[in-house]
């Protein structure tokens, strides 16, 4: 049980050491790096049983008491997370196989890929604000280094941006720790949220709810501090991009739901309308800037932003119903959008480019490709029986329940606009014949990718494209987990219980 | 005491965001870095001072007397002191290969990632 919740971190940390000691070994690197992200969807999925069984878990490392130790916990929700994580890595880990060059990998990617893995884990199971500052950092040090890795003009120009844009946040964050731990005279999550109940807050406690939402809202891309991202995150190779979009952003919007419903309860209760005109904002930026768009990267960099919108908006409305609606449509995005990220990689394999003016003919070509691009994408806009419409369709319901018409109209036009980027893009790439250049014979348009790489290319983009399927078809289970997993989101007891070990 | 390491705090604060709204990529490294400072003042300041008090147990006792300095927020201060190392040292090599592949510190010059990108 204890060990459960050490394994997330031990398993790619083992990896990541591993990994360097076979520095100068490329296919045994690629081995680690597939059996490590499959042991930790393994562990991932053995703390989910775990905490469906027990409810909310905690440990308390080196077995110092709460709250003056390092509290590892974990409930549904993290439980949950920790299983999205491990099957990302593990998809992008067998897609990088054919995809990473051989520049990538003899500067380190497999193990900075598992130094990323470790400090998403660890984000998603500390029980500390301060060491959850830790381990932002060493997610942000890995994501650092894998965005400039190769070195492109390019590539500088977006890492710069990011760079600058993620220290301002961690600058924010440490100082917002700070002044929390002035006020409080502790950082242990359970034990602040303990003390925070109990008293009507004054100045300090909003001003500390404000700087760390600003923290996390750059680092999750939520509208009016977004531009980094869609600046930076078409630029490393797809895998990386994949792996970028699956994760960092989300981590961040994880955060925010924790805080707020643990920590800052009377100023999330204040800051509703706030809180949902920043997601409505987000959503509709986000898609404008993707409608605009004539580069399939591009364009579903900008659909990332506009996504985050969806997710703050359950967090905004606080009821039960939203917040699995947020839960749900996390597990369906990060599906849906690393699986467009890996088709528009395949397209780049194919063609060698992703400008959609250069491209065309794909569906008549490779008529599989194009399958393996409209399933998530029509998930992604909202369309039944896929997962996106079971994850909007609670958020639209859970923000009428609460009057909030405005930021459920905007929900339901940028679904809309959503579906219009995607038909412009299946229109361009698959549908239209291919643009004739000068002195080209046709065949040289979608050259042969030989079996092998085949494979490892299509497979976890099909069955992260079967998921979505499979999360529309099959919603009930994982909407009746997300359902639990909110209600404990809402009872801040059972958290506090599960660490301080006592009834507050 | 307190007010002086405020006015600290508050001129670094300063001084980091003049030095981030510069064009130049150094200065702005050299703002971040300011503000890495500024935090770490900010958690030694709100953490309460008390001088010339260590925690220490005295001999027989268990816990030790009271007024004692916080030791916490020197060990958080610690910590970010470390990372902030290790990133300011990781963003210096980063702007040095930026400059040598985009050609110059302007930020207003690296642009191209906002324009539509032509791959040849």
């Amino acid at each position: 049980m204890k060990l459960l919740l050490f394994l997330p971190l031990i398993i790619p940390l083992a990896t990541a050491v591993a990994g360097l000691f076979a520095w100068n070994r490329r296919e045994l690197q690629r081995l680690l790096g597939v059996c490590g992200t499959t042991a930790l969807l393994g562990a991932g999925v053995a703390l989910l049983t775990v905490v469906q069984r027990q409810g909310v878990v905690s440990v308390q490392a080196g077995n110092w008491p709460a709250p003056f130790g390092i509290t590892l916990v974990a409930d549904l929700f993290s439980a949950v997370m920790v299983v999205v994580v491990g099957a990302m890595g593990l998809a992008v880990a067998v897609y990088s196989l054919a995809s990473a060059d051989i520049d990538h990998e003899s500067l380190g990617y497999h193990p900075l890929m598992q130094v990323l893995l470790l400090g998403v884990c660890g984000s998603l199971l500390t029980g500390d604000l301060f060491n959850l500052y830790v381990w932002f950092e060493v997610m942000l040090i890995a994501s650092f280094v894998l965005l400039a890795l190769g070195g492109r003009r390019q590539q500088m120009e977006g890492a710069i941006k990011y760079v600058a844009l993620n220290l301002i946040a961690s600058a924010f964050f440490l100082a917002g720790i700070g002044i929390l731990y002035g006020v409080a005279g502790t950082l242990n999550m359970a034990d602040l949220a303990r003390q925070l109940r109990a008293v009507p807050h004054g100045g300090t406690v909003p001003v500390i709810a404000a700087l760390l939402f600003a923290a996390f809202g750059i680092k999750s891309a939520v509208f009016p501090l977004f531009f980094w991202l869609p600046a930076s995150y078409h630029t490393p190779p797809v895998a990386v991009t994949t792996i970028f979009s699956a994760l960092l952003t989300k981590v961040g919007v994880y955060v925010l739901v924790r805080i707020f419903t643990l920590i800052f309860v009377q100023e999330a209760e204040a800051g509703r309308t706030l809180i949902l005109a920043a997601a409505g904002l987000t959503m509709v930026t986000g898609v404008l800037g993707a409608v605009a768009q004539h580069e399939m990267r591009r364009l579903l960099s900008f659909h990332i932003v506009s996504q985050i919108g969806y997710l703050v908006m359950g967090l905004g409305l606080l009821t039960p119903l939203a917040l699995a609606g947020t839960i749900f449509f996390m597990v369906h995005v990060i599906a849906a959008k690393s699986a467009l990220f890996l088709v528009a990689g395949i397209v780049k394999r194919l063609t060698g480019t992703t400008e959609l003016a250069e491209l065309g003919g794909l569906y008549e070509g490779r008529p599989l490709v194009a399958g393996l691009f409209l399933v998530p994408a029509l998930a992604l806009a909202g369309i039944p029986p896929l997962s996106g419409f079971w994850a909007k369709l609670a958020l639209v319901r859970a923000g009428l329940g609460e009057g909030r018409y405005v930021v459920v109209a905007a929900a339901l036009a940028v679904s809309i606009l959503t579906l219009f980027s995607m038909t412009k893009i299946w229109a361009e790439a698959f549908w239209k014949d291919h643009p004739v250049r000068e002195g080209e014979a046709h065949a040289q348009y979608h050259p042969h990718i030989p079996g092998g790489a085949r494979l490892l290319l299509g497979v976890p983009a099909l069955v992260l494209a079967l998921a979505t399927v499979a999360m529309g078809v099959g919603a009930e289970p994982l909407f009746r987990l997300s359902l639990t997993a909110a209600d404990q989101l809402l009872n801040p007891d059972l958290y506090i219980a599960a660490v301080l070990g006592v009834k507050p | 005491m307190e007010s002086v390491l405020a006015i600290v705090i508050g001129g670094l604060y300063a001084t980091g965001l003049y030095l981030m709204v510069r064009r130049s990529i150094v200065k702005m490294i050299f703002g971040l870095a300011l503000l890495g400072n500024a935090a770490n003042l900010l958690i030694f300041t709100v953490g309460r001072l008390t001088r010339g008090r260590p925690p220490y147990v005295p001999a027989g006792g268990t816990e030790p007397i009271p007024p004692v300095a916080d030791p916490l927020p020197q060990a958080l201060i610690l910590t970010a002191i470390v990372i902030g190392f290790g990133v300011q040292a990781f963003a210096l090599v980063l702007i040095k290969r930026v400059y040598q592949t985009v050609g110059t510190d302007d930020l207003d010059e690296m642009t191209t990632t906002d324009t539509e990108y032509r791959s040849n």
